[in-house]
């Protein structure tokens, strides 16, 4: 394996515990919803504290070793267009990620609504960023 | 490099391959850790052993099915040639056999779980989760850094 093969699987690596810490956490809302929740208190707040720190972590990794692949191609540069609009949406993800955390925390019944919101808004601009790294628009 | 020279029309199965994969490991992280949660208060056992056993029918087993399906269709639109043989597809296909055959077998004890409120039954689910978390995370590898 060349330094290339280890920054790419890196890299998918942090997006997929990124990804998947948010789809356990749509999971936990799921689970949580109704007049008789699946998940006592503390069990809720013990998932959704883990699964929201992988997803930090995840998109830490993620961009951290994005940036470098870019970098370290010649075919590829930070300011692509697609490699911007990424960067652009993962700072908004990153924010809206952050409020939802601090929504649930805050108040899990009055702040669900708007955690919701929150958790939707990172959930749908790492969705883009991912159609992003597929399609790769104008590379 | 080769995501780069790679036909447009393999784009879309890519992503919902991707796609299913990452949703899948995700679900499946949902599962395992409400059984690890569950395993340290037999009161809440009950409810973290029903989310996981839904969670696996209604998540991982529709996810797995998006992840093959994109995987086939991705090979597919490839158009590699009949001698083509590579490594990392291989492990990709073992392990997507193998989650396969454990999947199924998790989703009918998830099933009867969910029928008679068998918690033991989510045990063994959630054991499976972790041991599939960790042959999806070798083929992640696998994908990736495409050994030869």
């Amino acid at each position: 394996m060349d330094l290339y093969d280890w920054l790419l699987f890196l890299h998918v690596l942090g997006a997929f515990a990124a990804v998947g810490a948010l789809t356990a956490l749509w999971a936990l809302i799921l689970g949580t919803r109704g007049a008789t929740p699946l998940f006592d208190p503390p069990s809720t707040l013990a998932f959704g504290r883990v699964a929201g720190i992988l997803v930090g972590v995840g998109m830490m990794v993620a961009l951290a070793f994005g940036i470098w692949l870019a970098i370290d191609l010649d075919a590829y540069q930070l300011w692509d267009g697609w490699i911007l609009a990424s960067l652009v949406l993962w700072a908004i993800g990153g924010w809206a990620g952050g409020q939802a955390g601090k929504a649930f925390e805050s108040d899990p019944v009055a702040g669900r609504a708007a955690g919701i919101r929150y958790q939707a808004i990172n959930s749908l601009a790492v969705l883009v960023i991912l159609v992003l790294m597929i399609w790769k628009p104008g590379a | 490099m080769l995501a780069a020279i790679r036909p447009d029309s393999v784009n879309l199965p890519l992503f919902l391959h991707v796609l299913g994969a990452m949703l899948l490991v995700g679900f499946l992280f949902a599962v395992a850790f409400a059984w690890i949660l569950g395993r340290r208060s037999q009161q809440r056992a009950e409810g973290l052993a029903r989310f996981g056993l839904k969670t696996l029918l209604l998540g991982v087993l529709p996810s797995y099915i998006l992840m093959r399906v994109g995987a086939q269709w991705t090979e597919s639109e490839q158009n590699y040639p009949d001698e083509f043989e590579a490594t990392w597809i291989d492990i990709g296909y073992i392990t997507a056999d193998i989650g396969a055959l454990l999947i199924l077998i998790s989703a009918i004890l998830a099933g009867v779980g969910l029928r008679r409120g068998n918690v033991r039954l989510a045990r063994i689910v959630g054991v499976v989760s972790v041991i599939l978390l960790a042959a999806f995370l070798v083929a992640v590898w696998a994908m990736t850094a495409k050994p030869t």
